[in-house]
């Protein structure tokens, strides 16, 4: 009980020390409207690969704020880090889909002004408000990057392109298989489903009844036997199909590069179905303590150079159109190869990652939530 | 008595406080929403851990493969110790010393990613497999590997104390057995082996809790069923922020050692140490 109490009176503090100081961001009352002088630090929570010192070194230099990021390993794991502490220990996560949602309605990010982010306006239309990151009309960070999660196949070993997600759920490949150890995999085999055994009715992958979820749970425990290794970290998946252990499994395009830079013979391909995938945000803390320097921050990964560099050096899509051209100047083709230039209907093909939630928005409330989720993989993987 | 004072302070706040608090932390819960902790006495958790049936599939999993691993450990101990203590001259005895120690100088990560490449599919062992013409053993990301790596990496744990009481035993019992006419076997088993049960007791307390404790060899080594009850602590607390749920877990492996460790003063082995 006394922690409780404490937390609140500290949250208070922190709550009056950043409304005293004519700081040019204030929060809780209504949004910014300029960007004060920076504070000198910025600590950020990040995928690993998301600070790389090509573009954080000129930022620091030019802002005068001090980067230091902490890289999480999940979604789920950016959750516990922004509430770890009071929450004002970290200003900014780079936060997906499945983690936004949770840190707006946990209330661990406050709203953000658009306005104040130049490169807004060159964002493709679908990542300007999407769902995941605006609520209400409010804009609770601003958008990054976003990527599928692909179907990758070794090409020695699966002789025929598989076109449909059916491959990783198929006997044939018993004991080769690898997905990813991760609870939002149930939207995968959802995704499946949907089209498979039209009959459940599914229309959103995320947003599943009991019915649909006991389905997806069914599909996947079937699945089970087949799975070498549920992979946690990028490079255990890279692993597995550079020893021979997985010929076909789950992935991201990451995996696919590095892979064919080691001359393994692999490709990746989004099936019939489509595919889910991840669009990531970088969210404010509702309690940071340096937001002058996060909206330097914001500014700066969203401008084309940064972005550009940023796709290449993990193998995702910007957000800013405009990131194509220095794509191509910093290394040819690669705008092609990320889809930066691609057409809506490639977009549109990809499922992103979100909260699952109880109200779903069919006004039942009896879609299953993301606690559902995690204890149905727990007990899965068994 | 003033003198011990201070270090038996800190360890009953280091040790009991801590334990003290998992306890109580084991009988909260988490709000489903928020993931704050909720301060309200109940036994979910228990009732949890009771009813699913995986996480009961993860105890006995976790007990079965540590007791696994302390039967093999004494197995392959007792028989090198027995050749470090008792035949070897000092010379190779040192040698031999180095020898068991030498794997701890490493880090443990290294050597449980080496018994990764060991045993992949593409990896030494299949290869040399093929070099005599046997088909591939299909070991890696099983809970087999796990028992391997998990042999190999407390092997020394074992050694040690199977050492220790089986230099201890008086030259003189072996030649009043000998004198008294009984054989080399007939001496191991009704002089050796209960003088040394102390060692084997002692060294099975660090295996078993060990393997009892341990998650990042079942993660790195282990396939698509080989949870502990550490990975489930591990990702209650990493992933989901349900601290309450992964304290009440960890009851499960503390009460197993309290039983153990009883037995094992009953054998003796706390005089082995």
């Amino acid at each position: 009980m006394r922690g409780i109490r404490r937390t609140r009176v500290l949250a208070a503090a922190v709550t009056a020390a950043l409304c005293v100081p004519a700081a040019g961001v204030g929060s809780g009352q209504g949004l910014p409207t300029s960007i004060g002088k920076g504070e000198g630090q910025l600590n950020l929570i990040a995928w690993e690969g998301y600070t790389q010192p090509q573009w954080v070194k000129p930022f620091q230099k030019s802002t005068g704020c001090t980067v230091h990021a902490k890289y999480a390993g999940s979604s789920d794991e950016m959750v516990t880090l922004m509430r770890s502490g009071g929450g004002s220990q970290y200003d900014m996560v780079s936060a997906s889909g499945d983690a936004s949602l949770r840190l707006i309605y946990g209330k661990d990010v406050q709203p953000v002004n658009p306005a104040l982010i130049p490169d807004y306006k060159n964002f493709i239309p679908a990542l300007k408000s999407p769902p995941h990151n605006t609520v209400g009309g409010k804009h609770y960070g601003i958008s990054l990057q976003w990527g599928p999660n692909t179907l990758l196949y070794n090409t020695a070993k699966v002789k025929s392109k598989p076109t449909s997600w059916a491959a990783i759920y198929d006997a044939k490949y018993k004991g080769k298989v690898t997905v990813p150890d991760n609870p939002i995999q149930i939207a995968d085999a959802a995704l499946y489903l949907s089209k498979a055994q039209a009959g459940l009715g599914i229309k959103d992958p995320y947003e599943l009844n009991e019915k649909q979820f006991a389905a997806a749970v069914a599909l996947l425990k079937k699945q089970k036997p087949l799975i070498k290794k549920y992979w946690a970290l990028a490079s255990d998946e890279i692993d597995l199909f550079k020893n021979g252990d997985a010929v076909i499994g789950a992935s991201w395009p990451y995996q696919t590069n590095t892979l064919k830079a080691a001359k393994v013979p692999v490709a990746d391909v989004i099936p019939k179905e489509g595919a889910t995938g991840w669009a990531d945000t970088w969210m404010l803390s509702a309690k940071a303590k340096h937001p002058n320097c996060a909206y330097k921050w914001m500014q700066w990964v969203s401008t084309p150079k940064v972005q550009a560099q940023q796709a290449i050096s993990f193998g995702e899509t910007p957000a800013n159109l405009k990131a194509c051209a220095w794509m191509d100047k910093l290394a040819k083709g690669t705008c092609a190869q990320y889809h930066a230039n691609a057409p809506t209907a490639y977009f549109n093909s990809i499922r992103f990652w979100k909260t699952p939630v109880a109200d779903c928005g069919n006004g039942k409330k009896d879609c299953m939530d993301y606690t559902k989720w995690q204890q149905a993989w727990t007990q899965l993987k068994g | 008595m003033l003198l011990l004072a201070p270090p038996l302070f800190a360890f009953g706040l280091v040790y009991l406080a801590s334990l003290v608090a998992l306890l109580v932390s084991a009988f909260w819960s988490v709000d489903a929403f928020t993931t704050e902790i909720v301060h309200i006495w109940n036994v979910d958790n228990f009732r949890t851990l009771w009813d699913e049936s995986a996480y009961r599939t993860i105890a006995l999993r976790t007990i079965g493969i540590a007791a696994a691993v302390t039967v093999t450990d004494a197995v392959l101990a007792f028989p090198f110790a027995y050749f470090m203590a008792r035949v070897a001259g000092p010379r190779r005895r040192a040698l031999l010393f180095v020898l068991v120690l030498l794997p701890l100088w490493s880090s443990y990560l290294v050597r449980v990613y080496v018994w990764r490449l060991i045993l992949n599919q593409d990896g030494v062992l299949n290869w040399a497999l093929g070099k005599v013409g046997l088909p591939d053993a299909h070991i890696a990301y099983t809970n087999v590997a796990v028992w391997i790596v998990f042999s190999y990496v407390w092997l020394p744990f074992m050694i040690l104390p199977v050492y220790g009481a089986l230099e201890r035993i008086p030259d003189s019992l072996l030649e009043a057995s000998r004198d008294l006419g009984a054989r080399g076997f007939l001496t191991l088993r009704k002089i050796v082996l209960p003088l040394a049960l102390p060692g084997l007791v002692a060294g099975s307390i660090f295996t078993f809790s060990l393997t009892l404790g341990d998650y990042v060899t079942p993660l790195l080594a282990g396939g698509s069923s080989s949870q502990f009850i550490g990975n489930v602590v591990y990702s209650s607390v990493g992933v989901s922020n349900n601290v309450p749920f992964a304290a009440a877990f960890a009851t499960v492996p503390l009460a197993v050692m309290a039983v153990y460790l009883l037995i094992a003063r009953r054998l003796g082995a706390f005089e082995a140490m």
